[in-house]
């Protein structure tokens, strides 16, 4: 069975969950509603996994002759105005069981049908073909930068599977899927992480008074994200998104009884309707910009690559639609409602907030990309909006991560970082790295999150980290998970996180025209930043002593075997797009960059930038990192007291070493941190440590504690807070004088409607 | 002035002339079952106009459903919600309430006599020939039966929803 | 006789039924006063129905849709009752101004 074409399955089962949980699940009890949303998405998980299998046999032995024309055919689809329209309309007539009378064609079943559809378009899409076929490989060609992997990418045309669902005048309104490497694994992300989110929750939600309700709307919020992602057209996409708003905030909002989880489900939603009102706009401007005949995402893009669409159109609706990628994905200004959102159930935050949901803008730039290449001028530029307000979210979102005492926030805002990050990669043409990056961060920052709510399920549901501490003594299992997952999102080689966040400071340097510095710059202060306050989370969570109420307790395995699951991911998920020569290592190309292979985009679609692993921006990332994660034990040790000195001294020695040997970095840390020792170095560098080191460490911890305190307090809070907390205000004032004339008498109300009735028909009898 | 059917031209005039007095007691009077009695005398007016017209049935249709049924369904809800049966003040909206509407209702009828007289200016009803009852049943089982079906489904469903909107529980 | 004749006729039995509706307070004043209204298009379907019925025999929309509204009519009484029914079960009172629960 092709799965490729049955995709639509996948959601559908989903679904059906939601509706069972929903309509049954408070009678068949919790045990049942949770084993039922389990099941449903292991089934999806296994759909996803032959799915994806099915898209990579497919790289591998691309479609050749009729099968490759039909496929093509499909994918540029109903485009009415083009000499096809009438084979394609009939072929759409075939895919419906119910019209294949209609056609005349001899059986009803689908397989001779679609056999007929293929040889009516035969030779209408034999030249379209002819036409597709060279030039993608061309393109690939030129701008690749290793030859030997451009050879191999081939043009593989998406699965793509519509129905017709109304038509106005030549404009089909199409229900439909799109199976490419990109949907492929979005697929297997969000059903890996769903699973794990639906088995920790039996335990996280335990005798949770709408345990029920949680599961239905978990299920709906998986069957939303999967039905998004194999959207085929923007129409389905936007129902996918708004699908995935309605269920984050009735999430966030799971604890309604106490106001600050309504407010803050409001306010999630209420930002995120800022944004799609972007999206809607984007949405229809991309729909005239490309000739105003298909809302098919593959047409759009084909249309934007091709020329034909009005560049300042494109331009617009990439603004448009960023504005929706701005909300939704958490990007400055509109990324308050993130930390907010915090106030769902963990494992909701860890799904919807880190891993999937938020990740939904980063998957409408890489599904459109076309359009924000053309839009934005990305190969052309060296600074535009959308590459400029990834760097900044990403710099912005780190600084304010220091601030926080509750680990789910800096997890917050951690996430915006990294979702600023991906923006930023995007930006700068290097699509393969923003997405990979997508990839890894959802398995790293759901260990995170799931951590922080075995951490906060062990200390009485507290998020904060000052009554934490000491506890790795008494949760093995989640301190290592959590200590994987953040040196992951520290980006340490060789864990995931350090792929992609190499990709992407890779893209960022050699990028389109080697123009992107200031990106680059942001990149780099963020792998510094991002290890820094990940590091004071883990010690101020971990380490130390224990600092609240009663003793803390390992969780149960239901709650530690998806820690250990993501943990695994987030070690070993960064091989997948192992660079093609890492410093000197050149592994055979059937093992290396194997994401970017399958994943990328070949048909249709611009020439996407790959970036060569570079060893020196390697080094100084993971130096960075280091550095951070070296800042945060000094800072935080510092404040701690009596053992300052012994740690201080050993992080100087750090410092100093690794200005002497930096190929050893990692290692030499380690054993520092790990054996605590004072080496004779150490005793050496004290004096100079004391003195310069010491300083500038302290220094630019007070400057940077000073800014995020003033951009959390006057940028964030009084600022970008204030804009909307005023435009909330102006719409209630408004409603308070307009509901003056609501006087609920309903003779006014008629009274006003026969004299309305005077006005018209005496405009219409005595004007008109 | 009158044409040349006299008669019914006369009937008419006294017909409508009891018509309308009957109506605006109907709206204006202080005792709400006189004002059904009104309401009656401008039903009936209302079926002798349309045996003026020749329509037969729908005349006593009218008398049938309105004057048997209607009136004595409005009978019971003033009984039912316990009106005095003497004057009552409170039956009117306040005064300035009542001058707008009179102000609505004489622009209202400005406007629709004006185009009244725009468009059918001296149009003759013709020659009336009675419209047979089975020519009336013909058209309304044949042309218009799934309408008919359709006002039969609607009067079941406003019965259903009549008793469950007035049954005590 | 002219067609107008009957058209003003309900012209004025229609704009007074439109005053009853705004100028009466008790609800079941109203619901007469709307009859008033029914009645008056009834009039204007019955005067058209009798104008084509002289040039074309067989056409006899008019009566069919006087009875259909009659038809309607009657539902709506019987609704429209019960509702008042309710609303004095509720509140011993049919006085619409004091019903205003839309009141924002």
């Amino acid at each position: 069975m092709n799965l490729l074409d049955k995709v639509w399955i996948v959601p559908a089962i989903m679904a059906a969950s939601f509706l069972l949980i929903l309509f049954f699940g408070k009678r068949a009890g919790t045990k049942a509603t949770a084993g039922l949303g389990i099941a449903a998405v292991s089934v999806c998980l296994v759909f996803s996994v032959v799915v994806a299998g099915q898209w990579i046999n497919r790289v591998n032995h691309p479609p050749t002759g009729e099968k490759l024309a039909e496929d093509i055919r499909q994918a540029n689809g109903l485009t009415p105005q083009t000499p096809e329209a009438v084979e394609s309309e009939a072929n759409a007539a075939t895919h419906d069981a119910g019209q294949t009378v209609d056609q005349g064609s001899s059986s009803g079943s689908e397989h001779g049908a679609a056999a007929t559809g293929a040889a009516e378009g035969e030779s209408a899409a034999a030249p379209l073909a002819a036409t597709e076929q060279p030039a993608t490989p061309t393109a690939e060609g030129s701008t690749s930068a290793e030859g030997e992997h451009g050879a191999e990418h081939e043009s593989v045309p998406p699965v793509v599977r519509t129905v017709t669902w109304f038509e106005i005048g030549p404009i089909h309104f199409e229900l439909g899927t799109l199976v490419d490497g990109l949907s492929a694994m979005m697929l297997v992300t969000v059903c890996i992480i769903s699973l794990l989110v639906h088995i920790y929750s039996t335990e996280y939600l335990h005798g949770d008074v709408r345990f029920t309700h949680y599961y239905a709307f978990l299920s709906l919020f998986t069957a939303s994200m999967l039905f998004y992602v194999i959207s085929s057209n923007t129409l389905q996409m936007l129902v996918g998104w708004e699908l995935v708003g309605l269920c984050s905030f009735a999430l966030i909002g799971h604890w309604w009884e106490e106001k600050n989880n309504t407010d803050a489900a409001l306010k999630a939603f209420l930002t995120n309707r800022v944004g799609d009102m972007g999206l809607i706009i984007g949405v229809t401007i991309t729909f005239f910009a490309a000739g105003a005949t298909s809302f098919n995402v593959l047409h759009i893009n084909e249309y934007a690559l091709s020329g034909g669409a009005n560049t300042t159109l494109l331009l617009v609706g990439a603004l448009c639609l960023f504005g929706g990628v701005t909300s939704k994905s958490g990007q400055f200004p509109l990324h308050t409602w993130l930390p907010d959102a915090m106030a769902g159930p963990t494992p909701v935050s860890a799904l919807i907030h880190a891993a999937t949901m938020v990740v939904a803008g980063v998957y409408l730039i890489a599904r459109l990309y076309a359009v924000f290449f053309q839009g934005l001028g990305i190969g052309s530029s060296s600074l535009h909006y959308v590459a400029f307000i990834g760097g900044f979210t990403t710099v912005m979102g780190g600084v304010l991560a220091f601030v926080q005492t509750d680990l789910k926030k800096v997890l917050a805002y951690s996430t915006i970082s990294q979702l600023g990050y991906m923006v930023m990669a995007l930006g700068v043409g290097a699509w393969t790295a923003g997405v990979f990056h997508l990839f890894t961060h959802a398995f790293f920052k759901a260990c995170l999150f799931l951590g922080a709510g075995s951490v906060s399920h062990a200390c009485h549901h507290t998020f904060d980290m000052r009554e934490m501490g000491g506890l790795r003594k008494h949760m093995k299992s989640t301190h290592a998970t959590f200590a994987i997952a953040s040196l992951a999102l520290a980006g340490i080689v060789p864990l995931a996180g350090f792929w992609s966040k190499d990709e992407i400071l890779a893209g960022a340097q050699q990028g389109q025209r080697n123009a992107y510095t200031l990106m680059l710059v942001f990149g780099l202060i963020t792998a510094f930043m991002t290890a820094a306050y990940m590091g004071r989370a883990y010690w101020m969570t971990f380490w130390g002593e224990y600092r609240g109420h009663g003793t803390p307790h390992e969780s149960p395995k239901v709650i530690t075997v998806p820690l250990w699951v993501l943990a695994i991911c987030a070690i070993f998920l960064g091989f997948l797009n192992f660079p093609a020569r890492f410093f000197g290592l050149e592994l055979p190309s059937g093992v290396t960059t194997r994401f970017e292979h399958f994943v990328e985009p070949t048909f249709a679609f611009p020439q996407i930038e790959h970036p060569t692993f570079t060893p020196w921006l390697a080094v100084l990332s993971t130096v960075l990192a280091v550095a951070g994660i070296a800042t945060a034990y000094l800072y935080f040790e510092k404040n701690k007291g009596p053992h300052g000195l012994t740690h201080r001294s050993g992080a100087a020695r750090a410092g100093y070493t690794f200005l002497e040997n930096k190929y050893y970095l990692d290692t030499l840390y380690t054993d520092i941190i790990a054996a605590d020792t004072k080496g004779p170095l150490a005793r050496a560098a004290y004096w100079f440590n004391q003195n310069v080191l010491d300083g500038i460490v302290d220094g630019a911890a007070t400057v940077s504690k000073k800014v995020a305190r003033f951009v959390y307090r006057d940028v964030d809070q009084l600022v970008v807070d204030g804009v909307v907390n005023g435009s909330g205000l102006v719409s209630e004032e408004s409603g308070q004088f307009l509901r003056r004339m609501q006087t609920g008498k309903v003779q006014q109300y008629a009274a006003i409607l026969f004299a309305g009735v005077v006005v018209l028909a005496g405009v219409l009898v005595f004007v008109v | 002035m009158f044409g040349l059917l006299v008669a019914q031209n006369i009937a008419f005039y006294v017909i409508a002339a009891l018509i309308v007095f009957g109506a605006l007691r109907v709206v204006t009077c202080k005792n709400l079952v006189h004002a059904a009695l009104w309401l009656v005398l401008v039903l009936a007016g209302v079926a002798g106009q349309y045996i003026l017209l020749a329509a037969e049935f729908v005349a006593v249709t009218q008398v049938l459903v309105y004057l048997g049924a209607i009136v004595v369904l409005f009978l019971f809800g003033i009984m039912l919600t316990r009106a005095k049966t003497g004057h009552d003040l409170e039956l009117d909206n306040p005064t300035p309430a009542k001058v707008g509407a009179g102000v609505i209702g004489v622009l209202l009828l400005g406007v629709m006599g004006y185009a009244l007289w725009d468009a059918w200016r001296g149009q003759e009803l013709g020659d009336i020939v009675v419209q047979r009852t089975a020519e009336v049943s013909d058209s309304l089982f044949s042309t218009y039966l799934l309408p008919f079906e359709v006002i039969s489904v609607l009067l079941l469903a406003a019965l259903i929803g009549a008793i469950v909107l007035a049954r005590r529980d | 006789m002219l067609v107008n004749q009957f058209l003003f006729l309900g012209a004025v039995l229609f704009c007074i039924g439109v005053y009853g509706v705004l100028a009466r307070r008790n609800a079941v004043l109203v619901l007469m006063s709307i009859e008033l209204v029914l009645n008056a298009v009834n009039i204007n379907l019955v005067a058209f129905g009798a104008m084509w019925h002289a040039t074309d025999p067989a056409n006899l929309s008019g009566q069919v849709f006087a009875l259909f509204v009659i038809a309607v009519a009657a539902a709506e009484v019987g609704v429209g009752l019960a509702l008042v029914l309710m609303i004095y079960r509720n509140r011993q009172s049919i006085d619409l101004d004091e019903v205003d629960l839309l009141k924002g």
